[in-house]
């Protein structure tokens, strides 16, 4: 579905991303963990093709450099950390910008284009606050309108990045239990940079470990999220716990005063 | 509640949660289910500019109508309209002199024509450069229009050369500033890290203001050079439709239809550029293809005017803004409006130039401002301010 090889980004001399490979299933929800400035932000942009990478990006056997930017935009969805969202902008209007890439250039949206809409902001639960503006909206109800353009663009790949660290734990569960819901109807296939260890490992079918650029490690979630190698990346105050459930739990202690000097 | 009411029809409580008014919203308001959409509850509507066009065309009627009206000359509002009719193909014995019919159809109504043709590509052009440099401030001389006709428009004063020749060289300084600011800020920020961060967007105001300058400072030397012309180079800068003609409307209603059509032909992609160029960019546009498209589009059209009128200042950007905040910020709405907006406003403005200090003329530029400022600034406090943009 999608898969990225050797991707190189430089900003300037500082090397962004050093080489990173992966690839994605169909249905597959893979999530992007490391510290900050590991690259996880640059890895979807440089997918999207929104910096220029070296190395080769193929979504669904094509390669995205031969893809014009409307056809593109139909195989993958990208949904970023702070979109930017014209607080005038009704809830339908802003759903149907998702349709760009199914319009013709300089033609206007068709009765079947605002038909996906209306089924996309109904599945999402949005229905009754399909006229408001979006000044008026919650964090938890915008992250929904932001998927839910992401999903009027009918694209078999997601990009999230970080898509609930704005949320309160309670709609953070909310927000990803819908993805999830969403990735399965559809089959689509999702990578999403995760800052939360804990939801990554609970979501994810894999994990994928990025810190300076690199790839540091890859697999399944219990494979990862593991004290040896979350310990040199996060620090040693993170702890791996697994709870009476069996699931794994991502926490960070408060070092004693010695413990701290010697950390990374 | 009236904050969150939809504008531009956009439903009428059918998506809201609660109804519009206390129990009392007549059945007439409720908009009837489509047919196309049955199965669900959700409607996603269009967005309508018809109710904006309709009151910014009111608008321009009577504005023409006034300007054909008026005039020194001191024609009645019957003689006017006899006159008017007298070259209708069809038309009963009017007993209209030659002289009325000579001073409405050759002077009056070429002056306000053009008023309309240029008044529509300042507001058009405004709103555009507006929309796709993604900045409130931008008007249509942004990229050098101004600075580029008015280097133009002195050498051929300061030439001694005819001056019928004013407008093409004006035009061609025109789109030549722009030209140049273009390719100089698009290599200039493809120069840069990140092309999804807007940089190209900035070089190109940075490249504009560069050029600008430069044309500016030899438009300067030009004129110091050859003071006994600072007259006529002033009266040229400062605008004016005083020396209308039909051959001035023939000669720039092409360039003005079709920017007018290119303009209008992007709004729905203006729109989708409202949530910036990275994120327009992954939802399928090629924003420096749609940036050059609307770039020389505008410049196509306000260099038309401005080689004709000259330099018009206030109506690019107090017209787009008018309309945003009345009508709402959708292009959609905004470019039909502000095109027919500007063209009001220009010709309201050159009734006001002819006639305030009659026989002579005030420069329109300083009746746009004059009476232009107030009026925005009373639109401006009468409606909730908006920060967006």
């Amino acid at each position: 579905m999608l898969s990225f090889d050797s991707l190189i980004v430089r900003y300037g001399r500082a090397v962004a991303l050093d080489g990173v490979s992966g690839r994605l299933a169909e249905g597959e929800w893979v999530g992007l963990i490391g510290p900050n400035g590991a690259g996880k932000t640059t890895l979807l942009n440089a997918i999207a093709r929104l910096l220029p990478a070296a190395g080769e990006v193929t979504i669904c056997g094509q390669r995205a450099t031969d893809l014009s930017r409307r056809k593109l935009a139909r195989l993958i969805a990208y949904v970023p950390q702070r979109p930017l969202l014209p607080p005038d902008m009704t809830v339908s209007d802003y759903v149907l910008l998702g349709r760009t890439a199914h319009v013709g250039y300089l033609r206007t949206e068709t009765t079947a284009d605002r038909r996906v809409c209306a089924a996309v902001i109904e599945r999402l639960g949005l229905g009754p606050m399909a006229g408001r503006e979006l000044r008026a909206m919650s964090g938890g109800e915008l992250q929904r309108v932001v998927l839910a353009r992401a999903l009027a663009q009918e694209a078999p790949v997601l990009l999230l990045d970080e898509p609930t660290s704005a949320l309160d734990l309670g709609r953070r569960m909310e927000a990803l239990e819908l993805i999830d819901e969403v990735r399965r109807e559809r089959s689509l296939a999702v990578l999403s940079a995760i800052h939360d260890l804990t939801l990554a490992g609970q979501f994810a079918s894999r994990l994928m470990l990025l810190a300076d650029g690199r790839v540091a490690a890859g697999g399944r979630p219990a494979d990862v999220l593991r004290d040896e190698l979350l310990v040199p990346y996060f620090g040693p105050a993170v702890q791996v716990m697994t709870t009476e459930a069996g699931e794994i739990a991502v926490i960070s202690r408060r070092l004693p005063a010695a413990g701290r000097s010697g950390s990374a | 509640m009236t904050a969150t009411q939809p504008r531009q029809g956009q439903g009428q409580g059918q998506v809201q949660g609660s109804s519009p008014a206390a129990g009392a919203a007549p059945d007439s308001l409720r908009s009837p289910e489509p047919p196309d959409q049955p199965a669900s509850a959700v409607l996603v509507r269009r967005i309508r500019p018809g109710p904006a066009v309709a009151v910014a065309s009111a608008a321009l009627i009577v504005a023409v109508l006034l300007g054909v009206a008026i005039g020194p000359a001191g024609l009645s509002v019957p003689q006017v309209f006899d006159a008017l009719a007298v070259r209708l193909p069809w038309h009963p014995d009017l007993g209209v002199s030659a002289l009325d019919t000579a001073i409405v159809w050759q002077i009056r109504l070429p002056r306000v024509m053009l008023g309309v043709l240029v008044g529509s590509m300042l507001g058009g052009g405004g709103a555009a450069y507006q929309g796709v440099f993604r900045n409130p401030l931008a008007d249509p001389y942004l990229l050098g229009v101004a600075a580029g006709a008015g280097l133009g428009a002195t050498f051929v004063i300061v030439s001694g050369a005819n001056l019928a020749l004013t407008p093409p060289v004006a035009f061609a300084g025109a789109v030549a500033a722009v030209a140049l600011t273009y390719l100089l800020g698009a290599s200039a920020g493809r120069g840069g890290a990140s092309p999804s961060a807007g940089s190209a967007t900035g070089s190109m105001l940075l490249a504009g203001i560069a050029v600008a300058a430069m044309l500016t400072a030899l438009q300067t030397y030009l004129q110091e050079q050859h003071t006994q012309i600072l007259a006529y180079v002033y009266a040229w800068i400062l605008g004016g439709l005083s020396a209308a003609t039909w051959s001035d409307v023939w000669l720039i209603l092409p360039y003005v239809a079709v920017s007018a059509i290119a303009l209008l032909a992007h709004r729905r992609l203006l729109d989708v550029l409202r949530v910036g160029e990275a994120e327009a960019a992954t939802l399928g546009v090629n924003v420096a293809r749609l940036r050059l498209a609307v770039v020389a589009a505008a410049t196509l059209g306000v260099a038309a005017a401005v080689s004709v009128s000259g330099l018009i200042g206030f109506v690019g950007i107090i017209v787009p803004h008018a309309v945003r905040l009345t009508a709402g910020p959708s292009y959609r709405v905004l470019l039909p409006v502000s095109m027919i907006g500007g063209a009001a406003f220009v010709v309201l403005a050159d009734i006001v130039a002819r006639t305030a200090q009659a026989p002579a003329e005030v420069p329109i530029g300083v009746i746009t401002a004059l009476i232009g400022g107030p009026f925005f600034l009373f639109v401006l406090t009468s409606r909730r301010a908006r920060q967006d943009f």
